[in-house]
């Protein structure tokens, strides 16, 4: 599946701003991610595998609060850091 | 695959920050200037030294937007700024080592993301990130504390190579021994099972924090830690046991004001050159202990009453224990931590806080709402004490004549949260 990546963590992927995703639920996919490219998946969940703050997770138009989210292979999963700055 | 196979692995693949040759070959040399009425003052005192002026001495700045690096010589007139590092990321802290200066490590995080540690080998002109950042052991359980930042580091005793200290919001002791590459929680204060008592006074405004991580050099088991809001406390195991050491601190905000902690420290320092005493910058004023005392003194109430004790940051000389330098904030209300009546200044102190000096020698005689965080004030060890602190308006101000006269040599830098200094 595709997993589109925000900016602030394309530094993980080489400047990827899509990558390639491998999972049947989005803590399967966030998992290989992390296998991938080490330490990306620290930034945007805790220690305890809480979604931090200002992070946001979609599949397709869907907004998905929940890891054990299923996830197909023809979908897309977005990570979206949420809009603000400052 | 071993577990040094394994590390290397993850470190060699993790994002790296560099300032390419070529990078730096197209940066404008940025030579600051000081302001010429104090250069001329300052002129002929630090050129006279000749020992100073083999000396390289670097400025590690922190900001809400990056760090920096300011380099200069041991005369410390001319500085040059590096290129921005880890550019947009809220810095916390910046430390070199100073038993190894090729070594430094950045606490680091952005608006969106976790927080996390990067680390230097070769002096800052490259960063990786830690493989294993600060973080509490995973639990199920909802209230379950997260690391929200790294809020300070500290370089281990002398003794003991390649151990750090990380202090963190919520308040959590985490350390490592590969130079910042691997941290572990300190099960002896995380766990401890006064903690949640400890702490359970919640946090300020921007958190809580444990900011403050103070290592006896006679002895490496022998430290103390300061939490905003908590308390100071102390090891004689390092690290396994802890008892609260806040004895005299005043906490006119509890239901009880002589609690045995619940206090709010803002910065505690440990002297180099006798570590019997130690310095607290507090909510409640400015503090000083003598050990094995276990009572500090408000030494602040010496301080002009017009401007209070109150501020985050204290430094002490590295050679002369009672010496001291703070940077009085308005306290009052709302607690509005910016100079007094807009006319910022430094105290200081020859004798432990028994008289005070003002020092605001070059320093804008009003209108000049300053506010310096607990980790923005730093001093070198040349033979002419340098002592810096930075404005979270992004300006440098500094000295060579310990506080007699300052001038500031670097501007227009966003909001500064930590300056350190590495020096050789």
């Amino acid at each position: 599946m595709k997993v589109n990546i925000p900016s602030p963590i394309r530094s993980y992927t080489g400047n990827k701003a899509a990558v390639e995703g491998k999972g049947s639920t989005l803590k399967d996919v966030l998992g290989n991610l992390d296998t991938t490219y080490p330490g990306i998946v620290f930034r945007i969940l805790d220690e305890h595998d809480r979604i931090r703050q200002h992070i946001k997770f979609y599949v397709n138009n869907d907004s998905a609060t929940e890891l054990s989210t299923p996830i197909k292979e023809t979908d897309t999963f977005h990570i979206i850091c949420a809009l603000s700055g400052g | 695959m071993t577990k040094k196979s394994k590390k290397k692995l993850s470190e060699k693949s993790k994002p790296a920050v560099e300032v390419s040759k070529k990078q730096k070959a197209k940066m404008p040399k940025a030579k600051l200037k000081a302001e010429d009425k104090l250069k001329a003052k300052g002129k002929g005192k630090s050129e006279s030294k000749s020992d100073t002026k083999g000396s390289v001495v670097k400025l590690l700045v922190g900001t809400r937007k990056g760090a920096w690096i300011l380099k200069s010589d041991g005369r410390r007139k001319d500085w040059s700024y590096s290129k921005p590092i880890l550019f947009g990321c809220d810095i916390n802290h910046f430390v070199a080592n100073p038993y190894n200066q090729k070594i430094m490590i950045i606490a680091a995080k952005t608006g969106h993301l976790g927080p996390t540690v990067y680390r230097s080998s070769d002096g800052g002109k490259t960063f990786t990130e830690a493989s294993k950042p600060p973080a509490f052991p995973k639990s199920d359980d909802p209230k379950a504390k997260a690391v929200e930042r790294v809020f300070c580091i500290t370089p281990g005793h002398e003794t003991e190579p390649g151990v750090w200290y990380a202090g963190t919001s919520p308040a959590g002791l985490f350390r490592s021994e590969d130079n910042g590459d691997t941290w572990a929680p300190v099960s002896g204060f995380n766990d401890n099972p006064m903690n949640a008592k400890w702490t359970e006074f919640g946090a300020t405004p921007d958190g809580q924090f444990l900011h403050s991580v103070s290592i006896d050099p006679r002895d490496e088991n022998h430290m103390y830690l300061g939490i905003s809001i908590g308390g100071v406390f102390e090891t004689t195991d390092q690290g396994g046991t802890w008892h609260p050491l806040n004895k005299g601190v005043e906490a006119d905000f509890l239901p009880d004001a002589t609690a045995e902690y619940g206090h709010d420290p803002h910065c505690i320092i440990i002297s180099p050159k006798n570590p019997d005493r130690l310095y607290q910058q507090n909510h409640c004023g400015f503090y000083t202990i003598e050990r094995p005392g276990d009572r500090w003194e408000r030494v602040g109430l010496k301080m002009p009453k017009q401007i209070g004790d109150i501020g985050f940051p204290v430094i002490t000389h590295p050679d002369d224990d009672k010496k001291a330098w703070v940077f009085p904030m308005d306290g009052t209300s709302v607690w509005p931590r910016t100079s007094p009546e807009g006319k910022p200044a430094v105290y200081g102190t020859k004798n432990a806080g028994k008289s005070w000096t003002r020092l605001d020698k070059g320093m804008p005689k009003d209108s000049a709402w300053w506010t310096v965080y607990r980790q923005g004030m730093t001093n070198d060890t040349q033979p002419e004490l340098g002592i810096y602190f930075g404005t979270s308006s992004g300006e440098i101000w500094g000295t060579r004549n310990e506080g007699d006269s300052w001038n500031c040599f670097a501007r227009h830098l966003p909001k500064i949260q930590s300056l350190s200094v590495c020096e050789r």
